[in-house]
């Protein structure tokens, strides 16, 4: 096995133990979509009717609508919690032994982000298998459809999360990601709504809604689930995934990046 | 041949000077100790060398490669104990080195030779099944500097390594590196701690992000000691450093 392949194997060991180690972030991310999806949902279904929409056949209840959107949750949670993990690695200077490496720091830092990735699609098929126990099922090639759309789908929000990583000076400040990032991306997106519902209250919202990327993640996710595919929502994940990791490369980079600035 | 050569290598954080004009060549096989004072510039050095900053303002060559243009294969050359611990306390002695180990791109038969020596060396062979966590400051750094040496670097650079340690194990760790240098390695020791310099040792002098004076240890000292000829060239009363 190459270097490359070694160091792949190493960190996402480490962090699939770190995360089994830490049964208490498990639950967490289990709890807060299943809290939407038994709570949220049920209070809410008789107020948001749905129409007949594409990747939909048949009307469908509010509690199946949300699925997609909650399984980008659990990945838009993961990756932060990812970004929150490497900031305090970087305050207690663990961080460092990435960064001193003599493998190409790009290739250590994609496979922190690949290993954040296994874990969020490790979390995503137990809430899966919850959401079943409760009634609400999927066709059962959508599962398997699934999967590499949470590759992509996690990769694109893990880079995000790293690309916050690499701007943030001190742990403090992390609750600002969540204010900031966290919570327009997610209310501002189809998970909860769909764009034709926000068009109606303001369009200008519906527009904000198009360009977040959370929206085009949830969306690809949506139709994997229904054994379609959505061209559009793929280019807009996979353009910005590029975007995210090219600007975290630029920023855990000494030469170019926020990481001379943070120092200073 | 130098194994480590600085050449007008300047830093600055804003308008503030870290470093300024810094040049020296230290040679394979000899522990030299950066000597300054808190803030003298000796941790932006340390960064400059494992390129966690990097500056255009000079060069640095490590084993003959220039950092700059050949970031790997001269990291590759580096082993860093850094002052903060950067160990992964839930693992244990020998997951935390098989995982610096990979981090390295090393596994297999090659890599576990380098931990066992590294663990001989340091006489930890028998508590590598041990939680790091449970381990005493001291060894804990011990550990750091096996994990600096398994993929074989040239050059050892500690940044400050016995901070918070007591006597006894201070001690130990100076033993250690000087072992180190005797057998080929280039050990370049930052601190602020006088008495953990032999006479022997090579010295670079850095106050205010500029080296004073680079000689071995016993010329330096002259006639005095060396914290003498260390506060007649930094100034008077050196807070923090001790004989």
């Amino acid at each position: 096995m190459n270097g490359y392949l070694i160091a792949l194997r190493a960190i996402v060991l480490r962090e699939a133990m770190r995360f089994l180690n830490q049964r208490s972030r498990f639950l967490a991310a289990l709890v807060r979509p299943l809290v939407w999806l038994v709570v949220f949902a049920a209070g809410f279904r008789a107020a948001l009717g749905l129409s007949i929409i594409p990747p939909y056949q048949t009307y469908i209840t509010y509690e199946v609508y949300i699925v997609p959107g909650l399984c980008g949750m659990i990945q838009l949670f993961n990756g932060m919690q990812s970004s929150l993990s490497l900031v305090y690695d970087q305050e207690m200077g663990s961080m460092r032994l990435l960064l001193t490496s003599r493998l190409p720091r790009s290739w250590l830092l994609f496979c922190k982000l690949l290993a954040g990735v296994a874990v969020s699609i490790l979390q995503v098929y137990v809430f899966l298998a919850i959401a079943a126990l409760f009634g609400i099922t999927l066709p059962p090639m959508g599962y398997l459809y699934l999967f590499p759309a949470l590759i992509l789908t996690g990769l694109m929000l893990g880079a995000l999360g790293l690309l916050i990583s690499s701007t943030i000076k001190q742990l403090e400040n992390f609750a600002g990601v969540m204010n900031f990032v966290i919570f327009p991306m997610f209310f501002m997106s189809t998970a909860l709504y769909p764009l034709w519902k926000m068009a109606e209250s303001s369009p200008f919202l519906r527009d904000l809604c198009a360009l977040n990327p959370f929206t085009h993640a949830v969306e690809l996710i949506r139709f994997a689930l229904y054994e379609q595919f959505n061209g559009a929502a793929l280019l807009w994940v996979l353009a910005c995934f590029a975007v995210f990791m090219a600007c975290s490369i630029i920023g855990y980079d000494p030469a170019r990046g926020l990481m001379k600035r943070k120092r200073g | 041949m130098s194994t480590l050569r600085l050449e007008h290598i300047s830093y600055r954080y804003g308008a503030k000077t870290a470093l300024d004009n810094v040049s020296f060549v230290l040679e394979q096989g000899r522990f030299c100790a950066l000597l300054g004072l808190n803030g003298a510039g000796k941790s932006t050095l340390f960064s400059l060398l494992t390129r966690l900053l990097v500056t255009r303002e000079g060069t640095i060559h490590v084993a003959g490669h220039d950092l700059a243009r050949e970031p790997r294969a001269a990291l590759g050359k580096i082993g860093v104990v850094f002052q903060q611990q950067t160990l992964e306390l839930d693992l244990s002695v020998m997951q935390n080195l098989r995982y610096f180990a990979a981090l390295q791109g090393l596994s297999g038969r090659n890599a576990q030779r380098s931990i066992d020596a590294a663990l001989d060396r340091l006489g930890m062979r028998d508590r590598s099944g041990e939680k790091a966590r449970a381990l005493n400051g001291g060894h804990r750094r011990r550990m750091e500097i096996a994990r600096a040496l398994i993929h074989d670097p040239q050059v050892l650079l500690l940044d400050e390594a016995t901070v918070g340690l007591d006597t006894a194990a201070r001690q130990a760790i100076t033993a250690h590196v000087h072992d180190l240098a005797d057998n080929g390695l280039l050990v370049f020791w930052a601190t602020h701690l006088v008495d953990e310099i032999r006479a022997t040792d090579d010295v670079v002098v850095l106050h205010e992000g500029r080296v004073l004076a680079h000689d071995d240890a016993a010329t330096l000292a002259g006639d005095g000691s060396l914290l003498d000829a260390f506060i007649r060239m930094t100034g008077p009363a050196p807070e923090g450093v001790t004989a």
